[in-house]
């Protein structure tokens, strides 16, 4: 498996907060990369430095390298906008277009000057079977997707990142506003997904971490503390601070 | 305990009676208009009144006919709100989602100014600078006119028509915003096709109140109008609704003033509409 992102020395100040400490990681491809610790850790910030969601914010300033395939994205010459859609994101608390279902999926598609019918329609189609949601929405792609179930709703959320065909999919705690049976679907959905896609998923539930993410990082007040394949992370933590965590000892 | 109870009772009673107060104002108005509006269009007749092109309240045969001043207000707001809605719209998606802080609070500023401004402030610089403008840019003999007046009512309406939108717009939640721009929509792309679609409602109340605002403006345009009873033109002098209650009110007797009541009222009729729409796009925002 190749590496598909590396962090370089990133730092990451919201105006005076030191939010990220010297991070250094390799994110490889077509794999389930967790991130765990304490919140306020800087996980969600560090999420949303791989696809620059950051710049939003004023008062950010970063140092440091995040490569995607070999290519420094805080470069002058990156174009932000396809950079985001090739790393796409889904956010914490469900959050779809106040539209109907299947203007919701082809809104993606659409804004990259997709226009045909035909070619919205397979794309929508597919983007929704492969959220695994399509039997259940097939019938209603006109009704407005504020009247799903919040499960629904995030698998919505997957399946219009999908639809303009990223390479890696961020999930920000997809599933802490969800039932347990929704998170269940959407944690096999990552399963399935991770054949074609990288994924990197923020949990606050370290069961979930361990259950679906090949590699987990361990972050604490800004800092990456420990990094390695999950099995390995869980059951011999190398930092006593991991130990620690992971045992429910402290955050 | 008791007494505590004693003071609930008298508090809620005096906010009763002041919300009651409220509804009595409008009620008396609502009645005092029908009932004085009623006489003049039953003896003029209402289609005459309606329809009848020519008003000459004065003279020896006098005409009641009040179809210049329906279609003068209809015209003067239409216009007004074809100019003044894309300058305020887009002035709204700048401020709310475009414009730095600072330059935010500046504009901000001014809006809020320009909303305090009294309409006949309003009406005396368009007097001064527009008309004469408007007489030399078009070359018309007189320039105060349905296009003065309609520049001036479109200037009146920014303010509730920009601060209203901006309301609209900033209270779309950023996940929207978010959630397109992590698909790989620029910032532009974003603004018009999530939040001014997410805002739409809101933006449509800005759009009725402008109309509103407008329809309901007197001191302005009657003094930028040229205030004559002529079917409306673009370049010529002309009456609307409200200025031919007002112009003719403090000198009019019998029947020519029982026909201003029914002009009263006809007005009264058409703010009572666009406030059933303007509830109607509220309404709908708040689901
Ligand atoms: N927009 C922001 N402005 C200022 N500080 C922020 C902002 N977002 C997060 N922070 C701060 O950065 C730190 C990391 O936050 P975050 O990345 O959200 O943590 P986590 O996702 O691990 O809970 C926290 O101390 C938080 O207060
Ligand atoms: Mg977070």
């Amino acid at each position: 498996m190749s590496d598909i992102m590396t962090a370089k020395d990133l730092n990451l100040w919201y105006g005076e907060t030191h939010a990220l400490k010297n991070v250094n990681i390799t994110i490889p491809e077509k794999s389930i990369t967790a991130f765990i610790g304490p919140s306020g850790c800087g996980k969600s910030t560090f999420l949303k430095t791989l696809n620059r969601m950051n710049d939003l914010i004023p008062s950010v300033k970063i140092t440091g390298e995040v490569c995607y395939n070999g290519q420094n994205i805080y470069d002058s010459l990156v174009d932000v906008n396809e950079l985001r859609r090739e790393i796409g994101m889904v956010f914490q608390k469900p959050n779809p277009f106040p539209m109907s279902i299947y203007d919701n999926i082809a809104y993606g598609p659409r804004t990259h000057g997709i226009k045909s019918k035909v070619k919205l329609d397979e794309i929508v189609e597919q983007s929704l079977r492969d959220a695994a949601i399509w039997d259940e929405v097939k019938d209603r792609l006109k009704k407005n997707a504020l009247g799903m179930s919040g499960g629904q709703q995030q698998r919505l959320c997957i399946a219009r990142a999908l639809a303009v065909k990223p390479k890696i999919l961020l999930m920000d705690e997809p599933t802490s506003a969800l039932d347990p049976i929704s998170t269940s679907r959407i944690e096999e959905l990552a399963i399935e997904l991770k054949k074609s896609y990288t994924i990197v998923i923020v949990t606050h539930n370290m069961q979930q971490a361990v259950r679906i993410s090949d590699n987990t990082a361990f972050f604490l007040l800004g800092e990456l503390i420990e990094y390695g394949e999950t099995e390995k992370l869980f059951s011999q933590p190398t930092d006593k601070r991991t130990e620690d965590y992971i045992t429910g000892r402290f955050g | 305990m008791k007494k505590n109870k004693l003071i609930e009772r008298t508090i809620h009673g005096i906010f009763l009676i002041l919300g009651l107060l409220t509804v009595g104002c409008v009620l008396l108005i609502t009645v005092y208009l029908v009932i004085s509006g009623i006489p003049a269009i039953t003896e003029i007749g209402l289609f005459d009144f309606l329809f009848g092109a020519k008003w000459a309240s004065t003279a020896s045969e006098p005409e009641f006919g009040i179809l210049p001043f329906i279609l003068t207000s209809i015209y003067g707001t239409a216009g007004a709100i074809l100019i003044g809605v894309p300058i305020g719209f887009f002035a709204a998606v700048y401020l709310s989602k475009l414009a730095n802080p600072k330059v935010k609070a500046f504009m901000e500023g001014a809006v809020s100014l320009l909303a305090g401004i009294p309409s006949v402030v309003y009406g005396l610089v368009g007097m001064l600078v527009l008309v004469p403008a408007v007489r030399e840019i078009f070359d018309i003999p007189d320039g105060a006119s349905l296009f003065s007046a309609i520049i001036v009512l479109a200037i009146m309406i920014l303010p509730s028509i920009i601060k209203v939108s901006m309301t609209a717009l900033e209270a779309v939640p950023k996940e929207y915003e978010d959630a397109s721009l992590a698909l790989g929509a620029t910032p532009i792309e974003t603004y018009f096709k999530v939040s001014v679609p997410a805002a739409k409602s809101g933006i449509a109340a800005a759009v009725v109140l402008g109309v509103g605002r407008a329809i309901g403006e007197a001191m302005a345009v009657m003094m930028v109008s040229g205030n004559v009873p002529n079917m409306p033109s673009l370049f010529q002098s002309v009456r609307f609704l409200t200025t031919a209650v007002a112009s003719e009110m403090s000198y009019s007797s019998g029947l020519q003033q029982q026909a201003l009541f029914s002009i009263a009222l006809v007005l009264f009729l058409f703010i009572m509409l666009i406030n059933a729409t303007l509830n109607f796009f509220l309404k709908k925002e708040k689901d």
